[in-house]
C-alpha cells in the first residue's frame, strides 16, 4: 500500500533534474534574480571604487587630470607630515567618540532591554531615541551653536550665575565641540545593534548567574557584556567607519580650526587635486578596512546577521 | 556530601496582579525526598519551585530550609540550587568555566576553581568535552552539565524545573534513570516540576499534585495511584473513571451516588450526607465483562470505541447516563469474549475497585 503512495511522488522526483531545457531555465531564473542587485552594486560601487584607484595614478596640474601611471600622489601623500598629523587627529575622534557612543549606547540599550519591561513601552522610547534624525545632520550640529557659543546658553547662563567671569572658550570650535557633536549625531548607531542582541539574551541566564550567587556587576561583567560584544561590534563598524569618513562636523564645530582625513580630500578636491584625493581616499579605505577586518577576526557578528 | 534539608512551606501564596498562581500551600518535604511538583501547565507548579529557590517573590507565607527561614534571602545563600528547563548553560563559556561560575562569583582562585569543575564534570562523565562549548553538545548532555554545574555549589536541596521536557522520548527515559540514581547517590533533597504522570510516578517518592494553585495531594505514588484524593488526581491520574453524581444511600461502609438521568452507583466510602455532590472513582484496569454481583457495581452501556494496545484493550462505553467510561482489559479476556464498536456490553467490578473522592472545600 505505501509503495503504491510512494512511487508518483519519487517518480516526479527523479524526472525534474533529467529535463535538460527545464534545468537551463531554471538556472537562468536565478542568475536573472540576482541581476538586479549585482547591477546595482556594479554601478554604484565597483565601478566608482576602480575609478577613484585609477585615478590615484593620474597626473595633474592646476588645470587638468593627464591618464598615465604615477606614483607621487601616494609618496607624497604619505610622507608629508601633515597627512601624518591629519590622520592621528581623525584616529583621536574616532577613539575618543567610539568610548562615549559605547558607553552611552550600551546604558541606553540595556536600560531599554532590561528595565522596561512591556514591549509597547520599548518601541515608544526607542523611538523617541530617533527623533533627532527627522532633522538633517547639518541641523542638528548647528543647533550646538547658539548653546555653546560665546554668548550661548551656557556661557551666558555661567557668567549670571557668576561662576566665570568670562566666557569659557573651549565650548565651541574646539575639539570638544567636534566630539560632542559627533557622540550626539551617532550614538543611536550603537544603541539599535546593541538593543538588538541585548533583547536576544535568553533571560534564563540571568537567573542562572544570580542562582550561581553573581553580583548584579558581576551578571553585568560575566553574562551580558560578553553576550553583547557582536551587537557592540557591529555599532563600533557603523561609528568608526561614519567619523573616519566625516568632514562636515569636524569642519563646522572646530570652526576650520581641526582637520580630519575627508576634510583634507575635500580641500584638495577644491583645488581641482582629484589625483590627489583619489589617493587619498584609497589609502583611508585600506585604513578602515584593517580596522574592520581586524574587529572581525576578535568578534564573530555572523549570528547577528 | 549529604546534608539534605527539609522543606517546609507555610500558607505561601504567590499573587501576580489581580490572579492567584499559588494559593496558601502548605507542604513539608522531608530531607533526602525526591519529591515531584505535577499538574497542569498553569497550576502553580513552577512558581512554587521558583519561590523555593528565590527567583520569585513570595507574596504571603514563609519557606524554612532546614532551620532557616529562607523567605527572604536571595537565591544563593539558601543553600538551593536550581537547574533551568532550557538548561540556561552560558553560550559563550566552555563546560570548565560554565560548571565553575558560582565559584568564580565567590573569587576562588582560578586553578582551584577549574579542578573543582573538571572533578564535577567526571563525575557526570563529561570530562571529555571539558573545552567545548554548550551549543556542541546534545540536549543530554547538556543536562549533564547543567546538573554538574548546580551541584558544584555542594546544595542541601537541588530544584528541577521540567529537566526532561526538552529530550526526545528514549533520553527521558534513559536521563529519569540517571536523575534517581544520582538522588540516591548525594542523598540531598531533588524537587522537580514535571507534568508528565509517567515521570512523576517513576522518580517520585513524594508526589504533589497540583491544580488551580492549590494542592489536591501529596502523598507517596502508590497512594496516588490507588487512592486519589479528588476528582482532579483520579482525572489527571487518568487510572479511574470518575463518576459524579448526588448521594442517595449511605450504609454499611458503602455509599450510593444517583448520576443525573442514569443509574446508581456504589463506592467505599461513609460519613456523606443525603443529596449531597459526591464523586466514585473506579479504577479502568479493574474493570471486567460481566453481569454485577449486586445492583450499582455495573452497568450495560454501548461499545463507542475500541483501541488495541497489545497487551490490553482499552473499551471506551457509554451508557447509565455517562458519557465515556473507560475499561481496560487483558487482551487474553478480551478475545475470549470479543465484542466490536455499537454492541451493548454489561460491565462489572469489585466493591473494593469503587472509591468514594474527598472535594477540596473552596
Amino acid at each position: 500500500m505505501s509503495i503504491a503512495f510512494d512511487q508518483p511522488a519519487l517518480s516526479a522526483l527523479s524526472k525534474a533534474p533529467s529535463n535538460p531545457l527545464r534545468g537551463r531555465a531554471r538556472s537562468l531564473a536565478s542568475y536573472l534574480q540576482a541581476a538586479p542587485l549585482a547591477l546595482i552594486l556594479g554601478f554604484f560601487l565597483l565601478l566608482p571604487l576602480v575609478m577613484i584607484v585609477v585615478v590615484s595614478f593620474w597626473d595633474y596640474d592646476f588645470a587638468q587630470m593627464y591618464p598615465d601611471f604615477v606614483t607621487f600622489n601616494y609618496s607624497e601623500t604619505l610622507t608629508s607630515w601633515v597627512t601624518w598629523k591629519t590622520y592621528l587627529n581623525t584616529l583621536k575622534y574616532a577613539a575618543l567618540v567610539w568610548i562615549l557612543t559605547t558607553t552611552i549606547g550600551f546604558t541606553v540599550a540595556y536600560f531599554l532591554a532590561f528595565h522596561i519591561r512591556t514591549t509597547a513601552m520599548q518601541t515608544v522610547l526607542f523611538l523617541v531615541c530617533t527623533v533627532p534624525f527627522l532633522t538633517s545632520n547639518i541641523i542638528r550640529m548647528i543647533s550646538w551653536i547658539p548653546v555653546l557659543g560665546r554668548n550661548g546658553l551656557i556661557n551666558s547662563s555661567l557668567i549670571e550665575s557668576g561662576l566665570v567671569a568670562s566666557p569659557v572658550e573651549w565650548l565651541l570650535y574646539s575639539d570638544f565641540a567636534v566630539v560632542l557633536a559627533m557622540v550626539h549625531l551617532y550614538t543611536l548607531f550603537m544603541v539599535t545593534p546593541i538593543f538588538n542582541t541585548l533583547m536576544r539574551i535568553d533571560r534564563a541566564l540571568i537567573e542562572a548567574a544570580r542562582d550561581a550567587g553573581a553580583s548584579g556587576p558581576q551578571i553585568l561583567w560575566n553574562v551580558v557584556l560578553p553576550l553583547a560584544k557582536p551587537g557592540i561590534a557591529i555599532g563600533t563598524i557603523f561609528v568608526v567607519t561614519l567619523v573616519m569618513a566625516d568632514f562636515s562636523t569636524v569642519q563646522v564645530m572646530s570652526g576650520g580650526q581641526s582637520a580630519s582625513v575627508a576634510l583634507m580630500m575635500k580641500n584638495q578636491m577644491s583645488l581641482l587635486q582629484y589625483p590627489a584625493a583619489a589617493a587619498n581616499a584609497v589609502v583611508l579605505l585600506l585604513l578602515v578596512l584593517v580596522m574592520v577586518g581586524a574587529l572581525l577576526r576578535i568578534v564573530d557578528i555572523r549570528k547577528e546577521l | 556530601m549529604s546534608k539534605a534539608a527539609v522543606i517546609d512551606i507555610a500558607s505561601v501564596s504567590k499573587i501576580y496582579g489581580q490572579t492567584t498562581a499559588v494559593n496558601a500551600i502548605s507542604l513539608k518535604i522531608p530531607a533526602g525526598t525526591y519529591c515531584c511538583l505535577l499538574g497542569p501547565s498553569g497550576c502553580g507548579k513552577t512558581s512554587t519551585l521558583r519561590m523555593i529557590a528565590g527567583h520569585e517573590a513570595i507574596s504571603s507565607g514563609d519557606i524554612r530550609l532546614g532551620n532557616a527561614v529562607v523567605t527572604d534571602l536571595p537565591p544563593a545563600r539558601r543553600g538551593t540550587a536550581m537547574m533551568f528547563q532550557s538548561y540556561a548553560l552560558f553560550p559563550h563559556l566552555d563546560l570548565v568555566d560554565n560548571v565553575a561560575f558560582s565559584l568564580k562569583m565567590k573569587g576562588s582562585p582560578k586553578d582551584e576553581r577549574r579542578a573543582r569543575a573538571l572533578e564535577m564534570l567526571k563525575l557526570m562523565q563529561m570530562d571529555a568535552y571539558a573545552t567545548r562549548r554548550p551549543a556542541q553538545l546534545s540536549g543530554g548532555q547538556q543536562q549533564r552539565v547543567a546538573l554538574a554545574r548546580a551541584l558544584i555549589t555542594d546544595p542541601e536541596a537541588l530544584l528541577l524545573d521540567e529537566p526532561l521536557s526538552a529530550l526526545d522520548p528514549f533520553l527521558k527515559v534513559r536521563m529519569r534513570a540517571e536523575l534517581k540514581k544520582l538522588q540516591k547517590s548525594l542523598g540531598i533533597t531533588f524537587v522537580h516540576v514535571t507534568h508528565s504522570q509517567e515521570e512523576a510516578m517513576a522518580l517520585a517518592d513524594l508526589i504533589v499534585v497540583m491544580n488551580n494553585g492549590r494542592i489536591e495531594q501529596a502523598a507517596i505514588p502508590r497512594t496516588v495511584f490507588e487512592r486519589p484524593a479528588t476528582a482532579f488526581v483520579a482525572r489527571f491520574m487518568g487510572d479511574h473513571n470518575v463518576v459524579s453524581g448526588r448521594v442517595t444511600e449511605c450504609r454499611d461502609g458503602l455509599v450510593s451516588v444517583e448520576v443525573a438521568q442514569g443509574g446508581r452507583f456504589k463506592g467505599v466510602g461513609a460519613g456523606e450526607e443525603t443529596g449531597a455532590l459526591a464523586d466514585l472513582a473506579i479504577r479502568i484496569d479493574h474493570v471486567r465483562i460481566g453481569e454485577p454481583a449486586e445492583p450499582g457495581l455495573g452497568f450495560t452501556g454501548t461499545v463507542q470505541n475500541i483501541e488495541y494496545r497489545g497487551a490490553s484493550v482499552k473499551l471506551s462505553v457509554a451508557g447509565a447516563g455517562l458519557d465515556e467510561f473507560t475499561a481496560i482489559l487483558s487482551d487474553k479476556h478480551f478475545f475470549a469474549h470479543p465484542v466490536s464498536v455499537g454492541d451493548a456490553v454489561p460491565l462489572c467490578w469489585e466493591p473494593a475497585d469503587s472509591i468514594l473522592l474527598g472535594r477540596l472545600d473552596s
